[in-house]
């Protein structure tokens, strides 16, 4: 007296012996393919290896909300590479019809308030989130040995993010953001020596001119974001690599201890 | 399975001549090394490569560089605009005129400036300066005509002229010149920078911008915010190709 497996609900089910039933059903099979994909991607890349050792890391103790600052800045500058990329759409850098691209833009595209806007608010977000992951990375002394290059690049990410404010603010190309552009490129010309040529660069020329605007779109959507993308990538090696500080507040129990157990 | 042995077999037997004499292993020699080389094989490769690498890229790079930095060597046209006849300027007063300095890019490329005639009269004002510099642009005679380019020197923002007080007023950081244009107050680190002026059948013309030194002598074209005179010309190197100061 044996019941036919088809009509038994799944738990009561005799399991299949291998190399026999199993995976040989077609929709067992449709179920399996996207697990076979993953595993075929994995099989030539290795990917879940080394995703497994960046993102299982071990953290230290006390690792709280304020570490999170970091991936906050991250975002942020994910949030602005989008919205630019969809910016870039609809604006022309030329000093005659940027005003009114932007213009254009902002109030007759779909949504094109809300994206603008998320770029323009975002920037500011950057910078904020930046200094405050900054911070704790100086207060908590995360930027001690043998974590100072990462220092050292975390640094040349924040002039690049403040050149690329400052790259970014002449493209509405209103009245504030030339003047500003104006005062900017002036204050970069009153160093002493290269300042002239400095400033010459920048504004292609001796005066605010023709291909000012393309430059600095160029330098504010290709150059800078290059490289802020490779340097965000050697940063988070280095996190990976490096793993993080507990807070100060508990470094000074762990470590003893921990050396204590070591000598035994 | 017996190829494998015979090959493990060869590399057990190795030439007696290679043998140290303490017995210990010989010294490893690169693949393909020859008694008497001065250089691998491999290493010639290694600096071969790195240099042909090397070179491709000061090829890309070296080009593009100079196609960014061009603009800065670039010579400026020297291009004079009329604006207006002698007679509709005074030297009282100033007279705002809006000249074209970068073509082809809208309003952007306009600026203000302020003419008037020359004044005699301020010469007796400026004695006492005057007789320290002969060459000073303080001096004026009543038939050269004044063009007072209204980018502040302390940043560039636009200077305003005041005729209550006589004064160019800057908005931005608060510079003040008086009347010829020297500071006198805010930050601002030289006199106000002028155009070349001339008459050309009863009409004035303007033509290349050049800045002063704080005793009013001219000197070719520096931007806003840099000092003038004595060391300064040589720590803030004028651009290449602006015009001579007249």
């Amino acid at each position: 007296m044996s019941v036919p497996d088809r009509l038994l609900p799944a738990p009561l089910r005799r399991p299949a012996k291998p190399g026999e039933g199993n995976g040989t059903d077609p929709i067992e099979r449709a179920k399996e393919a996207p697990v076979d994909l993953v595993g075929w991607v994995d099989e030539r890349t290795g990917a879940t290896g080394m995703l497994t050792g960046a993102l299982y890391r071990k953290v230290p103790k006390g690792t709280n909300w304020l570490y999170t600052l970091g991936s906050a800045t991250l975002f942020a500058f994910i949030v602005q590479a989008v919205t630019g990329v969809f910016l870039a759409m609809y604006y022309t850098p030329s000093p005659t019809e940027a005003y009114e691209s932007i213009q254009h833009l902002t109030n007759d595209v779909f949504l094109g308030e809300f994206v603008r806007g998320m770029h323009k608010w975002g920037a500011t977000v950057m910078i904020i989130a930046i200094f405050l992951h900054m911070a704790r990375t100086f207060i908590f002394g995360a930027y001690k040995y043998p974590r100072e290059l990462n220092w050292v690049i975390g640094v040349v990410l924040l002039v690049l993010t403040l050149v690329m404010g400052f790259t970014g603010y002449l493209l509405p190309f209103d009245q504030r953001s030339f003047w500003a552009t104006v005062v900017g490129v002036n204050i970069n010309g009153t160093g002493p020596i290269i300042g002239p040529y400095l400033s010459d660069f920048l504004r292609a020329g001796p005066e605010f001119g023709g291909s000012t605007l393309q430059r600095f779109y160029s330098i504010h959507m290709l150059l800078i974001p290059g490289a802020l993308i490779a340097l965000i990538g050697a940063h988070l090696y280095l996190v990976t690599k490096l793993g993080t500080v507990a807070p100060p507040w508990l470094r000074g129990e762990t470590k003893p201890r921990s050396l204590r157990e070591e000598k035994i | 399975m017996a190829e494998d042995a015979d090959k493990h077999d060869a590399g057990e037997q190795r030439p007696a001549e290679d043998e140290q004499p303490n017995g210990a292993l010989p010294e490893a020699k690169p693949a393909a090394y020859f008694e008497g080389e001065s250089m691998t094989r491999r290493r010639a490769f290694s600096v071969a490569a790195q240099g042909v690498g090397g070179v491709a890229g000061a090829a890309i790079m070296l080009p593009a560089l100079g196609f960014a930095l061009a603009p800065v060597f670039d010579e400026q046209d020297e291009n004079w605009v009329g604006v207006g006849r002698l007679g509709d300027f005074t030297p009282d007063t100033y007279k705002s005129r809006v000249i074209t300095i970068v073509p082809e890019i809208g309003e952007a490329g306009k600026t203000t400036v302020y003419v008037r005639r020359g004044n005699p009269d301020l010469n007796t004002q400026n004695e006492q300066q005057l007789s320290n510099d002969p060459d000073s642009e303080l001096r004026e005679s009543a038939d050269e005509v004044i063009a007072i380019s209204t980018r502040c020197v302390h940043l560039g923002c636009p200077v305003r002229y005041v005729n209550a007080a006589e004064n160019f007023i800057c908005p931005c950081h608060g510079g003040v010149y008086d009347f010829q244009g020297a500071v006198t107050g805010g930050p601002p680190v030289r006199p106000l920078d002028r155009f070349q002026t001339r008459v050309v059948a009863g009409q004035v013309e303007i033509g290349p911008r050049f800045s002063l030194t704080n005793s009013f002598s001219p000197v070719r074209a520096r931007d806003p915010g840099e000092f003038t005179g004595g060391i300064w010309n040589v720590l803030y190197p004028p651009r290449p190709s602006t015009p001579p100061a007249p």
